[in-house]
């Protein structure tokens, strides 16, 4: 798309645009690094992750200024309207993803050293989807692509039914020994984690689809896999 | 807004008069405009609804205000300027020649640019369309008219004690309430406002917009603004100008949110070139 005639106002929406994928990068660092951090018995990792958390926030809030300037003093139409509405939304998305990490990382930090490596194993496995995920719909935003959105949006199934094949593996351990017991829940609180940060990225994908396109992906299409 | 006082001439269930099966007020097919021999506005077809506000938009020089014109035929007192095409009031075509300009122009108001009373009184300036046209039988029905005529244009309060000064007195958003008053006095159907608010401030512009949405319930509106803001603000329906082109037209939300067409998106947000 040309540029607006005031360059000012379009150096503005690009800033907009560019502190929301910084805040994207830093998020999807804060999923892969709590998952290491888990698999690894890493607890200074984990500690960094828990630490990113405070500039996600500082972006967010950043970017609420810079909206609420945005529609004061421009008065944004059509898609610039649009992508100012979206980028409201996408940053508190990115912010609430960034707080289930960060929760991620600290129950990590409260693992017993001696917890089974299976089970570690099976959050690190679901994370991979969910991660990808994050890249899909951040890459959907940085080109405004209605299809990659939807690809994303439509991708969340997958997420879904890998939360339940954790949640019945975990069962599985707990009933094998009760000594998990401790461990299991952090582990099913992880799980729970990983699955909502899926669907924040579902929700991101409506809202970069809107953005491209000005309609709404309606939520009937999608059927739902989560049963717990 | 005092509605109740018992004058017929005045009265809301008889004026002004409404299309039976609610369709258009106005319905213009194939409209061409031409100065000499350049073509101003190129086949333009669309339609008006009744007790709307539709706002016409587009860069300077895009045929607004020339297609506005058109509606009350304003180009027959340019020379050179030749209309084609059927503008339908009602279903009657306004360019026949038996239709008299001068009545249709009392059933067809307009409002202008820079606020323009006559050199009169403020009460004359009302009265002066009610009484060429013969719709007040004496003295009482003329004040009757003056006075709802100033209410609706909610300027009464402001005026009503100083009916007989000159109305060029007057602040500029008041003048330009005065001519929204003398416009309805004469009980139009259809209201045309050629960039009522670009010569004033914010308060008075909010006022005349105020001022617009409350008329709406009662006339047909189009509105031509400079201001996309306040097309967005104040119509119902938005059409896009450009180069004597209808490029689109639809529910105003959906034209600031959402247009079809490149051109609008790149007008509507400020990236014409």
């Amino acid at each position: 798309m040309s540029d607006h005639i005031v360059s000012a106002y379009s150096e503005e929406l690009e800033r907009l645009s560019a502190d929301l994928l910084k805040m994207g990068g830093i998020v999807e660092t804060m999923i892969t690094g709590a998952c290491q951090a888990l698999v690894s018995n890493d607890l200074d990792l984990a500690k960094e992750v828990v630490l990113r958390d405070p500039l996600v926030d500082a972006i967010e809030a950043d970017a609420e200024r810079q909206i609420v300037s945005l529609i004061a003093r421009r008065q944004p139409m059509g898609h610039d309207l649009r992508m100012i509405l979206s980028a409201m939304k996408i940053s508190s998305e990115l912010e609430r993803i960034g707080d289930l990490s960060k929760n991620i990382a600290k129950r990590a930090q409260r693992l017993d050293e001696n917890v089974n490596v299976e089970m570690r194993n099976a959050i690190t496995r679901m994370a991979q989807p969910v991660s990808r995920q994050l890249k899909d719909v951040l890459n959907a935003y940085a080109t405004g692509s209605a299809d990659k959105a939807k690809a994303v949006w439509s991708a969340d199934d997958d997420i879904d039914l890998h939360y339940n094949a954790v949640f019945r593996e975990m069962l599985t351990h707990l009933v094998e020994d009760p000594r998990r017991i401790t461990a299991g829940a952090h582990m099913l609180f992880m799980a729970k984690n990983l699955e909502r940060i899926g669907d924040h990225c579902t929700n991101i994908a409506e809202f970069v689809y809107y953005q491209a396109v000005g309609d709404y992906l309606s939520e009937l299409e999608r059927p739902k896999q989560n049963q717990f | 807004m005092d509605t109740s006082q018992g004058n017929p001439i005045m009265d809301d269930s008889i004026t002004p008069q409404r299309t039976k099966d609610g369709g258009p007020r106005i319905d213009c097919r194939n409209i061409k405009v031409f100065y000499g021999q350049a073509e101003a506005i190129h086949d333009v077809s669309m339609s008006f609804p009744d007790r709307a506000v539709t706002a016409l938009i587009g860069p300077s020089g895009c045929g607004k205000s020339t297609f506005l014109r058109c509606l009350n035929r304003m180009n027959d007192t340019i020379e050179n300027c030749r209309v084609e095409g059927k503008i339908l009031m009602d279903g009657e075509d306004i360019n026949d020649a038996d239709v008299d300009p001068v009545l249709l122009r009392s059933r067809v108001g307009m409002v202008f640019q820079k606020p323009n009373p006559f050199p009169k009184s403020i009460y004359d300036n009302i009265a002066y369309g009610p009484r060429i046209h013969g719709l007040a039988n004496g003295r009482e029905d003329l004040d009757a008219i003056v006075e709802k005529s100033l209410r609706r244009a909610g300027l009464w309060e402001e005026v009503k004690d100083r009916l007989s000064a000159p109305g060029t007195g007057l602040s500029g958003g008041q003048q330009q309430r005065l001519c929204i008053a003398r416009a309805i006095a004469v009980q139009p159907e259809v209201i045309l406002m050629d960039e009522p608010c670009s010569a004033l401030d914010p308060i008075a512009t909010a006022r005349i917009e105020e001022l617009i949405d409350e008329l709406r319930n009662r006339y047909c509106i189009v509105i031509v603004t400079h201001s996309m803001q306040q097309a967005a603000r104040v119509s119902q329906r938005t059409a896009f100008f450009h180069l004597g082109n209808l490029v689109e037209m639809g529910d105003t939300g959906q034209i600031f949110t959402n247009p079809r067409e490149k051109r609008t998106e790149d007008y509507i947000t400020g990236r014409f070139g």
